[in-house]
């Protein structure tokens, strides 16, 4: 996906073309290519795309909605916003091609409000296709508050539809029923990105970088303890140590990395030099996650109780406030945690911890609660002996260690 | 025959709001969280006489948030 610097700006639709080649039309044929290719979702979850397009290609009778998931909620995340705002084109790209592929008349842009830069490039990339005369079904922008959960496929399908960025409880697949009531497709703008240059080049192509399960290329965001923060485009076949040695390796020595983001895994330092990308190697040799592409280096000193502490707390409180285990869980972990991350914990805190982490998880109408233990079950379990000092009382200097992101404020509203 | 359909208990978190009722009515496979939430054991239920229990669970509950959900049994 990478190329040339764009000259002021985005990459304009005449130097796209230029750049790429005209793009084919979708159709039956690209659902054959995507399953060939092996690309997953880069929203975080991994999923095959062929699936998630043909379970809509099934449905659609002519009227179907596709949804370029482009709100990045994330607040380690900047991979969707860079590519947008340098590469417009080739995420609208992709979304007309699965919108033909499915037969789709409807494609949506889905944005935080934050996102004023993105919003005003693919406002004039929109308009700069409707000038070029090309026959494409109608492009439009929808917004969202920014807010961690607006992201989240079943928030997406509410917001779209007019209501609030929530979740919602539903026993029918989006690919059934989405978009007011219409099949839909919740696609991550990294992958329509990735779809568009398969659909160009073909599957065999796309293989010639990556895993035989991860397949092509990825997009990192790099975050904290390194000399070069920043979005890459990285081989799926490389290892964390590779991207880290070949982007200017760590500031001071890393005291352990968040990746994959506040839904992802913590890491021991010891871990991260041989640990591969490939999505599946992570989950079944590591119990780890890529997610949508995060490395947060923890510096010298750092400490991952307190930072996946302050990351509970950020994701308790950007809670929709829909799901009793989610509101009361998450609160309750919050509230126990910052005693442990001060080294100030009442006796039987731990165990609370413990408890209250199994008897979330699986309990909300999405994952946002199993995400957010998820994490703070792996700081505590790779970073156990230091926890123990906490739990001990003993004074952690981590606390006061900077160079690791801090979470924003919790986001307002849900519009 | 009931070996074509599975079915199995199911709760709405959207909807509930911590009555109760369900896990008095049908312990066997409901217990509550440290808030009053329930906990649902969600394997199919095979038992006849659970089944009642688990249905009138379902009708006991004011926020009409526990489900059954019937599902096609997936062939081995």
């Amino acid at each position: 996906m990478a190329g040339p610097s764009p000259a002021g700006g985005y990459e304009k639709l005449d130097d796209h073309i230029n750049r790429l080649g005209q793009r084919p039309a979708g159709g039956p044929w690209m659902l054959d290519t995507l399953a060939e290719s092996g690309l997953r979702g880069r929203g975080g979850a991994w999923f095959p795309t062929s699936r998630k397009w043909s379970a809509v290609a099934e449905n659609s009778d002519g009227h179907a909605v596709v949804v370029v998931n482009g709100s990045e909620g994330e607040p380690l995340s900047a991979k969707d916003r860079v590519l947008q705002t340098l590469r417009p084109h080739l995420v609208l790209d992709g979304a007309v091609l699965a919108a033909e592929t499915m037969k789709a008349d409807d494609i949506v842009i889905y944005l935080s409000r934050a996102a004023t830069t993105t919003e005003r490039i693919i406002q004039a990339a929109i308009k700069e296709r409707a000038r070029a005369g090309l026959n494409e079904p109608p492009i439009r922008i929808e917004k969202c508050a920014h807010r961690y959960i607006a992201g989240e496929s079943s928030a997406v399908i509410n917001r779209v539809s007019g209501g609030l960025a929530k979740p919602m409880f539903t026993l029918k697949r989006a690919a059934e029923k989405g978009v007011n009531d219409q099949p839909t497709l919740v696609q991550n703008a990294e992958t329509m990105a990735h779809a568009a240059m398969i659909a160009r080049y073909g599957s065999e192509w796309y293989r010639r970088l990556g895993t035989d399960s991860c397949p092509g290329t990825g997009l990192m965001t790099l975050r904290g303890n390194v000399k070069r923060p920043g979005v890459y485009e990285v081989d799926m076949a490389a290892s964390l140590g590779g991207v880290l040695d070949a982007t200017g390796g760590t500031v001071s020595p890393p005291a352990g990395a968040l990746l994959g983001g506040y839904f992802g895994t913590w890491l021991s330092p010891e871990s991260m030099q041989d640990l591969p990308l490939d999505a599946e190697r992570l989950k079944k040799e590591f119990k780890a996650s890529f997610g949508c592409g995060i490395l947060a280096v923890l510096p010298d000193g750092g400490c991952a109780i307190v930072e996946s502490t302050r990351v509970l707390t950020y994701l308790a409180a950007e809670t929709a406030g829909q799901c009793g285990p989610c509101v009361n869980g998450l609160a309750a972990l919050s509230e126990t945690m910052e005693r442990i991350a001060a080294s100030q914990p009442e006796p039987d805190d731990y165990q609370r911890v413990t408890r209250w982490i199994d008897m979330v998880r699986g309990r909300g109408a999405c994952h946002h609660p199993d995400g957010a233990v998820g994490q703070l079950s792996s700081a505590l379990t790779v970073f156990k002996t230091h926890l123990t000092s906490h739990l001990e009382g003993r004074r952690c200097r981590g606390t006061q260690v900077q160079g690791f992101p801090r979470p924003p404020s919790p986001g307002e509203g849900w519009k | 025959m009931s070996g074509e359909i599975q079915r199995k208990l199911r709760v709405n978190p959207l909807l509930c709001t911590g009555f109760g009722y369900c896990a008095e009515i049908v312990p066997e496979l409901i217990s509550l969280d440290d808030w009053g939430y329930p906990i649902v054991d969600t394997s199919p239920i095979e038992d006849e006489n659970l089944m009642q229990h688990a249905r009138r669970a379902v009708a006991a509950c004011p926020r009409l948030a526990l489900i059954i959900e019937e599902l096609a049994k997936v062939p081995r």
